[in-house]
């Protein structure tokens, strides 16, 4: 481990450590959360350009069994923390926990997903830490920067990539003098890849008796409701989404349809989740779920800049709208200006008449 | 029951919601001057909740605590209007260019100065969108926090209980007091203004903004303290300014990128069966369906 000192750096003295890239593992009914194998993917990525290794945290009662998932996507070494009290999240215990952790360990990077565990818990670290934290990031990489007024040039810093001013604007953050560099990332943005052999990787526990207080357990749930997601479009390889434009939750039956036959799923955007057309599962966009799929067929979509902020990457667009000035026209590959309720059961026919 | 002391975080943000074409520079920033700044809006949310708890337990005062420039004045008379007792404006050039680990500490050294039961924030604000103030508040207080609440289902002197807005579902936890809350948008609605109370409050000023008024104004001022909007800089709230303002922010906003699409070349299709049959056929020879 090299640690060099920044002297002359206003926030305070802080030792910045050439250190591993840190995952913070989160459990959703009783299994590793998605945007927690999302992020070991990335975060195995970034490790791998600044020649480091993986970690992860665990945090749960009875989730061991859960570290050969980890190993599969690569951790090298899992602190795994086991105790009682600690079965469902709670604010103060988590937080000391992983403070520890990471003071123990001096990870330059630290990533949580942006849920509301991760973004109850990652604000509260970084507070105690004094340490930068980025909010709910699209996108993360490693870049180099000059800083102008002192005339410093920092190597291998986090690029934090975010939406913020309520989808408008994308801004890279970058912390650049304190450690670790800590991130939430939004669920669903980025790539679920195990590796293609798996690997050994080390357990160490934490034992949390002289860690935890009493008082870190002030507050206390009473109960929890908490229902498993039922349906999950952000597989899904085609998608056919729905908009204001479609009218109707009768006429969505046919966007089912087309959706059925090509062995897709369907999405929509806010104005038809409000409109109580489908359900809030199914909403794509800035405060929805952002997808990629291969095939992304807009209907009735005008394509405001929050929905299209979720589903921008789809490798291919088809914008199907009566208005041949919609903005979603502007990112299709394919315009089609009409009703579609006439579109679409033409492609659901000679889809039939052409396919096998 | 007895009295509690309440503050309310609050923030004026421009209103991102509404966002036109002149909203964004030709360089890629935002112009401020084309969007309205209001009451952010789960701000307002938060302020239900305080004075929910002031119908409750009477007597109870609650103040409303906003850092920003001095026009977010502004919202300290709309929550005067909507039945707060107290505003504080946070303001000094020293505070500019803060991030959230920088905010929070100046809030926090400006909580500090006064008593309190409970703080209650919005969730998140619309125009840094981080929702990190909150919680690093409450970190910085030493005191725990509740984030995500939809309700208040009981309060006493001594603890809360409070609903959880959760992704899936919801939780219901019980916390001692002081605590930090953060209010999620499902809470309930703010009541609106009250006519008495604006009538009321329409004249309350922060030194600012009586610097430039007439003498008789003064004098209103003075038989009814009431009306004054205490305005609290650096040197008030004890802190330090390397904690605050640029150097207290370890976060460096590197680049913005203003949100334009890049338009791709379209193929234009009619909606004929011809046109829809060919990209049909295009489309399973290139795989892209089965
Ligand atoms: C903070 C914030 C977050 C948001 N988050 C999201 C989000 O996550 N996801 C999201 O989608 N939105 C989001 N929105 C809302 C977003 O701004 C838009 O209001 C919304 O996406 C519009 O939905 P729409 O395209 O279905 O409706 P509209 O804008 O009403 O468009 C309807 C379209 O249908 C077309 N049309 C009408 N009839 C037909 C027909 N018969 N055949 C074909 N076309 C027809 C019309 O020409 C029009 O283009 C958010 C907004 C804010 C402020
Ligand atoms: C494009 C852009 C991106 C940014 N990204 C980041 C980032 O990733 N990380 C970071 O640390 N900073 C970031 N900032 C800076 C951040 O916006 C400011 O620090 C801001 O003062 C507070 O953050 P917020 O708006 O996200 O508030 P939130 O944390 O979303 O606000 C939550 C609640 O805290 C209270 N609150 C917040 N600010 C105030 C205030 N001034 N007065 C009273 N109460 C308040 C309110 O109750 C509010 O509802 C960014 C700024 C911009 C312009």
């Amino acid at each position: 481990m090299i640690t060099i000192r920044l002297v002359d750096s206003k926030l305070h003295k802080i030792f910045i450590a050439v250190n591993n890239v840190f995952v913070y593992c989160e459990v959703q009914n009783n299994r590793l959360a998605d945007v927690s194998l999302e992020l070991l993917t990335k975060g195995r990525k970034l490790a791998g350009e600044l020649h480091v290794g993986l970690e992860a945290i665990l945090i749960g009662k009875g989730v061991s069994d859960m570290a050969k998932e980890l190993f599969d996507y690569g951790v090298r070494t899992l602190h795994l923390v086991e105790d009682e009290r600690l079965a469902f999240y709670r604010t103060l215990p988590y937080a000391r926990l992983v403070k520890h952790l990471f003071e123990r360990e001096k990870p330059q990077i630290g990533l949580f997903g942006a849920t509301p565990v991760g973004r109850d818990l990652a604000p509260r670290i970084a507070s105690s830490l004094k340490c930068g934290l980025t909010a709910d990031c699209t996108g993360l990489e490693i870049g180099d920067h000059h800083d102008k007024k002192s005339d410093t040039t920092y190597t291998n810093l986090l690029y934090q990539i975010r939406p913020a001013f309520g989808g408008n604007i994308i801004a890279t953050i970058i912390n650049p003098d304190t450690r670790p560099q800590l991130a939430t990332v939004r669920e669903g943005v980025m790539k679920k890849e195990p590796l293609m052999e798996s690997m050994a990787g080390e357990i160490k526990t934490l034992d949390v008796n002289g860690i935890l207080q009493k008082e870190d357990f002030v507050v206390e749930i009473i109960d929890r409701h908490v229902e498993e997601k039922r349906i999950n479009i952000k597989n899904a390889p085609i998608i056919v989404a729905g908009g204001y434009g479609v009218g109707s939750k009768e006429n969505f039956k046919l966007l089912f349809e087309l959706a059925d036959v090509l062995g897709g799923e369907v999405g929509g955007t806010r104005a038809a989740v409000d409109a109580g057309y489908i359900e809030h599962d199914r909403q794509i966009g800035q405060t929805g779920v952002t997808v990629r799929p291969r095939l992304y067929i807009a209907c009735g979509i005008s394509g405001q800049i929050q929905h299209r902020a979720g589903m921008m990457e789809s490798s291919m667009i088809i914008a199907i709208n009566t208005d041949r000035n919609a903005p979603i026209n502007s990112i299709a590959d394919y315009v089609i200006t009409g009703d579609f309720a006439e579109v679409v059961p033409r492609l659901i026919k000679y889809y039939r008449k052409n396919s096998k | 029951m007895k009295p509690l002391k309440i503050i309310v975080l609050a923030k004026q943000v421009p209103d991102t919601r509404n966002v036109g074409k002149d909203a964004m520079k030709a360089d890629g920033t935002v112009n401020r001057a084309a969007l309205e700044a209001i009451f952010n809006p789960e701000d307002l949310n938060a302020l239900e909740q305080a004075l929910r708890i002031k119908d409750q337990a009477e007597g109870s005062q609650v103040t409303l605590l906003t850092m920003g420039p001095g026009r977010a004045a502004e919202i300290i008379r709309e929550g005067l209007y909507r039945g707060a007792d107290h505003g504080f404006l946070l303001t000094d050039r020293k505070f500019a260019g803060s991030d959230t680990l920088a905010t929070s500490y100046s809030i926090a050294r400006a909580v500090s100065q006064n008593e309190y039961d409970i703080i209650i924030a919005g969730r998140q604000a619309i125009d840094g969108d981080t929702a990190q103030v909150g919680p690093q508040v409450a970190e910085k207080l030493n005191i725990p926090q509740v984030t995500y609440v939809e309700a208040i289902e009981e309060i006493t002197e001594f603890y809360i209980i409070a609903r959880r807005r959760l992704d899936n579902g919801i939780e219901r936890v019980k916390s001692p007091l002081p605590v930090l809350i953060t209010v999620h948008g499902s809470a309930p609605p703010c009541r609106p203004r009250i006519a008495r109370r604006v009538m009321k409050y329409k004249h309350a000023r922060t030194l600012t903004e009586l610097q430039d008024a007439s003498e008789d104004y003064i004098r209103l001022f003075q038989d009814r303290p009431y009306l004054k909007i205490d305005e609290w800089s650096v040197a008030d709230i004890k802190a330090d300014e390397d904690a605050l303002g640029l150097s207290g922010s370890p976060t460096k906003v590197k680049k913005i990128e203003n949100v334009v699409f890049k338009a791709k070349e379209s193929r234009i299709l009619e909606n004929s069966d011809q046109d829809i049959e060919s990209l049909i056929k295009e489309l399973i020879d290139n795989h892209t369906i089965g």
